[in-house]
């Protein structure tokens, strides 16, 4: 299998205009309603595509599992959102954007789609504001921005900390306009299961009906998967409870090639876990850095309060080991030093395993009434779970499983290998390389979902005038019967554990080995443990059942059956690759000074793995990238 | 340990809308007081699947108070007893050991019970469908400082826009109105420049829905807003009155 990534040549900045221009097909305006395009997820990603298809004129049947598409989790990014606006006249521009989100990505992204994301990101502000997204706003009534880690320029664009609700809400509206005008049809309680491949070609999908259990396919012209990241493998997360794997690896199992899982993001910022009961973890957003400092005590075990340790016996680390972007560097390298200086002994808090995040300087500085204007739900967020005011006393912190810069493969046009199949947001492995800059999530959803899918998706149907296979063709059938075969074999076990205690020890045994820290013997010994915990599933899992046609326990089992077997697939890759990069460090591979140690020589590709079979050695295919106009090089934050 | 809390919980079990549902006892033990209260209910229902029996069903996803997902009634309030806090965010330090509590699904004809504590909550959807957005397509968008907007109105604005379609001010008012949630949207792009084009048409629309959809009226008791974990004002209701009736009287169109 050669893998082609279709990205054009030529001068960057023109490559995305002259592929719309010169490559990319379009379909007539009144043969579009004869095309129906099946999107799965609602979240950015899900809904602006939706949305936009279906204001282009196609038929779109929209699916999420949650009641209603406004809840995906999209809505809980709090910082912002990154353009190159230039309105603070620091002398931004898409080139800079570009540069930094490869730079910030450790040099293992694409170059053609990053240009073409820091282009189309202008768009984006412009597009949420007239869908009336309140973004934060200065007294003369213009635009307000602040500054995120890995970057010199204040570039992002935020509403408070609630950013990603904004404009997720600004997404949902315009969906909801879309079913107004009968051009959407939702399906909400609807869990993916399946891709029905006819011909070589995705065209539908198995759902479940997660209110009556009944299972049922829906056909199209194309599938387009919007669902989200994996990190909830790591069963304690800043994921919502219900974030999973399956629609992505169900298709991978279908033939999607799944690239760099162990490219997976630990957020320097969360709320430490307090005890055995934690279901999850709770980030404070990467904005509270703009003002707040972090330390530990110069002293190991230091017991004293906070406020006792005088500036003088504070090692505030980041600023002292990088000086020109301090307490804003990049999330890997934040997170890297918080394990260290706690590795170091000097960690604060019940086990040690915190660092202090400390805004006593900037409410000095500016006023307590002003930090609560830019952090207030943030803080207020912060005292509800801990039960502390961090007014008064820093708040403590520590690295948490966040994003996934890994996911399925796919071209520039965002097509996976398996043809009609598009994959947007996170779910794809495209545009932050190895480590994501902060507030480039929301950006690269909407990107994919409002300003390039809706074109590439066009050539695609343009190409093939895709027919809408019949519900009741064998594709259709045989996905059904494996969909049902699996889940009746999960309720058949009926043995003692919970579907949760698997989840929590495959979570704690993926953090322990392959979170912020890995090695080749840690990552061989939680291989073998993930085998043997998958067969303990499936011969000791209890579903229960007769309690209704509704069964959350079944959802979640089919959820945890899926991180079982990707578990395995991200340890494998994070032990094939023997180099350092971004948010993948591998003790083996670093410099003196404790950064990642990149091996470009053997490793600047993308490495797309191929499904073979449970329990069967995947097969690994390359993407070489190629620099034409960055310079790989160590990043310097210093 | 100690300092652990023991709870008695009445919960309300019902496996379907059309099945016939009632109160069930348990007693949950060792209570962290740093657990939140979904995460006490996850600790019960870890039992029950243990023991064979079948786990509560509530609904809940980002527990971290912003998708919306989560709420029911504890001893009769919306989202519990804790002022702008949505029940994943309400924690166990708030309640004292020994106490027992009751635990209800939202209470409201528009929103049928699907099991235990869970809800259907599409009605809402409904009313946003109404004209809850501005009709603004992919590529049309003018640049984004091209419409100024004051702070007073910005902020303003953003406590409508704070919402998040958790349906407590529903279940907490006695006639099961939609009002504050639907008011939070109206009042929201009426302050826009980007909602002045459909705002009349918007106001009487939305009103309209949530009516057909079996909310009840406003009767000013302003429970919703005790209740609303986004703590939204309700002089929103009072605005979307007026733009309501602005609407019906000086527009042509209604």
């Amino acid at each position: 299998m050669s893998l082609d990534s279709k990205c054009p040549d030529g001068p960057l900045e023109d490559r995305w205009k002259q592929h719309k221009a010169k490559t990319l097909k379009l379909v007539g305006p009144i043969n579009r309603r004869k095309f129906n395009i099946i999107v799965v997820g609602s979240g950015l990603a899900g809904a602006s595509a939706a949305a936009t298809l279906a204001e282009q004129g196609y038929q779109v049947t929209c699916i999420s599992f949650h009641d209603s598409p406004r809840r995906a989790h999209s809505i809980a990014a709090q910082g912002g959102i990154n353009a190159a606006k230039n309105y603070q006249n620091d002398n931004d521009s898409a080139f800079r954007l570009f540069h930094d989100t490869i730079k910030g990505g450790d040099f293992r992204a694409r170059e053609s789609n990053v240009y073409r994301l820091a282009e189309v990101s202008e768009n984006i502000i412009d597009q949420a504001v007239s869908q009336g997204v309140p973004f934060a706003r200065e007294y003369g009534g213009t635009l307000s921005n602040r500054t995120f880690g890995g970057v010199l320029v204040s570039r992002t664009f935020y509403a408070a900390g609630q950013t990603g609700q904004q404009l997720l809400l600004g997404a949902y509206s315009s969906l909801m306009r879309q079913i107004d005008l009968g051009r959407v049809t939702m399906l909400t309680f609807k869990d993916m299961l399946d891709v029905v491949v006819v011909d070589g070609h995705a065209r539908g999908v198995v759902l479940r009906d997660l209110k009556t259990g009944e299972l049922s396919v829906e056909m199209g012209s194309s599938v387009v998967l919007c669902s989200g990241g994996y990190s909830n493998v790591f069963y304690l997360s800043t994921n919502a409870m219900k974030s999973n794997v399956s629609a992505t690896w169900r298709a991978h199992k279908r033939g999607a090639l799944m690239a760099n899982p162990c490219y997976t993001q630990i957020h320097p910022t969360c709320i430490p876990q307090s005890g055995d009961h934690q279901s999850k973890l709770t980030l404070m957003s990467e904005s509270l850095r703009n003002s707040g400092r972090v330390w530990v005590p110069s002293a190991e075990k230091d017991a004293r309060k906070a406020a006792q340790i005088p500036d003088a016996e504070r090692d505030y680390y980041l600023e002292r080991k990088y000086p020109t972007f301090g307490n804003m560097v990049p999330r890997d390298v934040a997170s890297r030093n918080a394990k260290y200086a706690c590795d170091e002994g000097k960690g604060v808090g019940p086990n040690g395993r915190s660092v202090y995040l400390d805004f006593r300087d900037a409410i000095a500085r500016e006023g307590e009434d002003s930090i609560r204007t830019k952090y207030g739900n943030l803080f207020q967020m912060y005292e509800k779970i801990t039960g502390e005011n961090p007014y008064q006393t820093p708040m403590q912190i520590y690295p948490a499983p966040h994003y996934t810069m890994g996911g399925l493969w796919v071209d520039y046009n965002l097509e996976s290998n398996l043809p009609g199949l598009f994959v947007c947001g996170e779910a794809n492995f495209s545009d932050h390389g190895s480590n994501r800059l902060g507030a480039s999530a929301l950006m690269q959803g909407l990107a994919d979902g409002y300003f390039v899918l809706p074109y590439t998706l066009a050539d695609y149907i343009a190409r093939e005038n895709p027919e809408t296979p019949d519900s009741e063709c064998a594709a259709a059938a045989e996905a059904t019967t494996a969909v049902k075969e699996r889940l009746d074999r999960l309720v058949g076990v009926q043995g003692k554990r919970s579907v949760d205690s698997f989840h929590r020890e495959l979570g704690m045994e993926l953090l322990d080995k392959c979170g912020m820290s890995r090695t080749r013997e840690g990552l061989e010994s939680a291989r073998a443990k993930i085998r043997t915990l998958r067969d303990e599933f499936w011969s000791d899992v209890r579903v229960p059942t007769g309690g209704g046609a509704m069964n959350p326990e079944i959802e979640k089992a089919a959820r945890v059956a899926d991180f079982l077997e990707f578990g395995e697939l991200l340890v494998v890759d994070a032990h094939n690759r023997e180099e350092s990069c971004g948010g993948h460090f591998r003790e083996e591979h670093q410099t003196e000074e404790g950064e990642a140690k990149r091996d470009d020589a053997n490793f600047t590709h993308a490495s797309a793995w191929e499904f073979t079979g449970v329990d069967e050695q995947p097969v690994e295919h390359k993407e070489a990238l190629e620099f034409e106009f960055v310079q790989p090089s160590q990043r310097s934050y210093k | 340990m100690s300092g652990n809390l023991e709870i008695t919980l009445k919960v309300w079990r019902q496996e379907a809308a059309d099945s016939a549902g009632s109160f069930q006892t348990y007693q949950v033990s060792d209570v962290s007081p740093d657990s939140s209260f979904l995460e006490m209910l996850d600790q019960l229902n870890e039992t029950l699947i243990t023991e064979g029996k079948i786990p509560i069903t509530f609904e809940h996803d980002c527990r971290e108070g912003i998708c919306g997902s989560c709420g029911f009634m504890i001893n009769g309030q919306a989202h519990g007893p804790e002022r702008g806090t949505t029940v994943c965010q309400l924690h166990m330090r708030s309640f004292k050991s020994g106490v027992t509590l009751v635990l209800e699904p939202w209470r409201a004809k528009a929103f049928p019970v699907l099991q235990d504590l869970l809800v259907d909550r599409a009605p809402m959807d409904r009313i946003q469908a109404a004209g809850g957005y501005c009709s603004t397509n992919v590529g049309n968008a003018p640049e984004a400082n091209a419409n100024l907007m004051g702070r007073k109105d910005a902020s303003e604005a953003f406590l409508g826009a704070a919402c998040i379609g958790c349906g407590a001010c529903v279940a907490s008012c006695k006639n099961a109105s939609a009002s504050l949630f639907t008011a939070a949207k109206i009042g929201q792009l009426a302050l826009t420049p980007q909602g002045q084009p459909e705002r009349a048409k918007r106001a009487a629309r939305m009103v309209e829905t949530m009516e057909l959809e079996g909310f009840g009226a406003c009767s000013n008791t302003y429970e919703c807003e005790a209740a609303c974990p986004k703590e939204i004002p309700v002089r929103f209701i009072q605005s979307m009155n007026r733009e309501y009736l602005s609407a019906k009287l000086l527009d042509d169109e209604y």
